[in-house]
């Protein structure tokens, strides 16, 4: 199975790669595509001599433009395939029917994998985007377990990718608009989740608030580490309790399920980050290319120390366990 | 192109009805209310299927009878290999268009005449196209655009009817996780039906008690309820010939009479704002992503004619 790695930054690229990527996964420095945060993603310039980098190391660079293309304005997204094709990506990721059948019909030849974000969950669903625009790829939504992913591979004509590890979307992807909701700005539209320029923490007595809009999504009493306000990730009143009502601050691995994952006949292994910085994906990358080429048995021991750079020190098989739902 | 005569569609009742409630809901609505469409059929859960099934022939034939034009709804997210198969089924066997509300419903409907629902990412006239040229006549939009890309869509996509949500609590997540369930101390696989109990849905609130989002099952909808009145003429005059009008637990008759009227011109679009909150009272009304901001927003008619009159 192939690993594939993110990047936000030129560093975190060549950090991957080093590490042990077989392909690294970025997107360019505006809405085009889901990680689009203030000073991370590739100039033109900077997405062309990654991939000739990546690629005299023999290592594959896929480019996602994973957003939904805004109504009139298509000619961002068109420009980015345009580049990403000329630059020589290996694979656009993307998630828009309407980007996919421009990439299909103008370049035939460019390798088209679904992002996360079209939300294919099915075999149907995936043999029709096969069909339509010559997808070679889906990577699959965070809403299924391996044992759906085992009876889908058997079921559809291309290779999967899943998601082992890293942040972790509770809703189905691509199909959340709780973001904007808050705020008026979103995942599908502007490639942003929860955006830090909504976010506002506050003193109130002894807790500290974080807010995302005009709504608060968390109180953390003295002594308790404050996260993030991830909207889907706060604690709220639900008739007369308070807590984690979607989900718990937790993120995802599944590396203990690798061999499941392979017999389910998963091609390929995500890395969730590409708003981490360098370090974090020089060590997250090691450690998972050093646990996919280790037996069985010594897994536990390489992989026990990842555990400590995850959100909250806590994680969660997510979907991918069926008492999660 | 302005439309010439603006139809009215009853959307599919998102929440889990008991079986009588949902069945008496429809006989009402064939009987009374000015809906020239109704989409009907589960949405949000495929273990809730047989709530609605013992009813589902008397309501099809009151509402046939009555005139109305049925479409059936499909689920939101098939991921088992039974919402595979059940979906395959309704479509195969369906006698009325079918509404596409995920992509493997998209992919069997290819060349029949079909319905687009609100939950297919249809953010550009690129995917409108995509999905007209395989069979789509009927795309309602998802709510969360802003009228700019509705006005852009609907221009840029010929041989296409475009419905807008007016009414009705926002759909805004779908999970494969039940957090309706769980908030009662049960996970998906043993829910026992609890979203039962919550018929216009679960209010989540902040931990400083703001009305925030409702739970719907695995569905999360917004606290707030879309009114669009005020900007009826405005979509009318753009090429948007359909509203959609969400079922909640509230008076639809009236709804939709209310919704009638304003867009015949016979009850001016602030008078519907205030008649609807006394219909809905519980409920505050939010119009925010039609105007380009946050979905929960208000924006009041007075400040965008203002802001026109300052451009």
């Amino acid at each position: 199975m192939e690993l594939i790695c993110p990047a936000g930054t030129p560093a975190a690229f060549r950090e991957a790669v080093e590490a042990g990527a077989d392909a690294v996964y970025c997107g360019f420095r505006d809405e085009t595509n889901a990680r689009n945060f203030p000073g991370l993603n590739f100039s033109r310039e900077e997405l062309g001599e990654a991939i000739a980098y990546a690629r005299r190391k023999g290592i594959k660079t896929f480019v996602a433009l994973n957003t939904f293309m805004r109504a009139g304005h298509e000619d961002l997204w068109y420009q980015a395939a345009a580049d990403a094709v000329h630059l020589g990506a290996d694979a656009l990721i993307l998630a828009d029917f309407g980007l996919m059948a421009h990439v299909a019909e103008t370049y035939p030849e460019q390798r088209l994998h679904v992002s996360v974000q079209a939300s294919a969950s099915n075999p149907d669903a995936v043999n029709f985007l096969v069909e339509a625009f010559g997808a070679k790829r889906v990577v699959l939504p965070r809403t299924l377990t391996i044992s759906d992913i085992a009876r889908l591979a058997r079921q559809i004509r291309c290779e999967i990718e899943v998601f082992v590890f890293g942040g972790l979307c509770v809703m189905a992807e691509g199909r959340c608009s709780l973001s904007s909701y808050a705020t008026g700005k979103s995942p599908n539209m502007n490639g942003v989740c929860s955006p830090a320029s909504h976010v506002r923490y506050r003193q109130d007595g002894s807790d500290l608030v974080s807010e995302l809009g005009a709504y608060t999504i968390n109180r953390f009493p003295r002594g308790e580490a404050a996260g993030y306000p991830t909207l889907c990730k706060g604690r709220f009143d639900i008739a007369d309790a308070s807590g984690y009502a979607f989900e718990d601050p937790v993120s995802l691995d599944v590396m203990d399920q690798i061999d499941a994952l392979r017999e389910a006949g998963v091609s390929a292994l995500k890395i969730e980050g590409r708003q981490r910085g360098k370090a974090y994906v020089a060590e997250v990358v090691s450690a998972l290319r050093k646990a996919l080429d280790a037996r069985p048995e010594e897994r536990r021991a390489l992989l026990a120390r990842l555990r400590l750079l995850s959100e909250g020190q806590r994680t969660t098989s997510g979907a991918y366990e069926k008492r999660w739902r | 192109m302005a439309v010439d005569k603006p139809t009215l569609t009853l959307g599919p009742v998102l929440y889990l009805w008991e079986g009588e409630k949902w069945r008496d809901f429809y006989f009402r609505m064939a009987d009374e209310a000015p809906v020239s469409h109704v989409v009907i059929g589960e949405t949000v859960c495929s273990k809730r299927l047989h709530f609605a099934d013992p009813y589902f022939p008397l309501v099809i034939e009151r509402l046939v009878a009555a005139g109305k034009r049925i479409v059936l709804s499909t689920l939101a997210l098939v991921t088992l290999e039974r919402e595979s198969q059940y979906v395959r089924s309704l479509i195969a066997d369906s006698p009325y268009p079918v509404e596409a509300n995920d992509l493997s419903a998209l992919a069997l409907l290819e060349g029949e005449p079909h319905w687009i629902g609100p939950l297919v990412n249809v953010y550009n006239a690129a995917a409108a196209r995509v999905l007209a040229m395989r069979g789509a006549r009927i795309i309602c939009l998802p709510p969360e655009l802003p009228a700019s890309s509705i006005d852009e869509i609907v221009s840029q996509t010929p041989g296409v009817d475009f419905e807008v949500l007016a009414f009705g609590r926002m759909p805004l997540a779908i999970s494969a996780r039940c957090a309706h369930a769980r908030a009662k101390g049960h996970i998906k696989d043993n829910c026992r039906f609890v979203c039962k109990d919550d018929p216009d849905g679960l209010p989540v609130k902040t931990l400083d008690r703001q009305s925030f989002l409702a739970l719907n099952g695995v569905q999360t909808v917004s606290f707030t309820c879309q009114a669009l009145l005020a900007e009826l003429q405005d979509l009318v005059a753009s090429g948007v010939g359909r509203f959609r009008l969400s079922p909640q637990d509230c008076d639809m008759v009236a709804v939709a009479r209310l919704y009638d009227e304003v867009l015949q011109g016979r009850v001016e679009a602030e008078d519907g704002v205030a008649r609807l909150r006394q219909i809905y009272p519980a409920t505050p009304l939010s119009n925010g992503f039609h105007h380009g901001k946050e979905g929960a927003a208000w924006v009041a008619r007075a400040r965008n004619i203002a802001h026109g009159a300052n451009a």
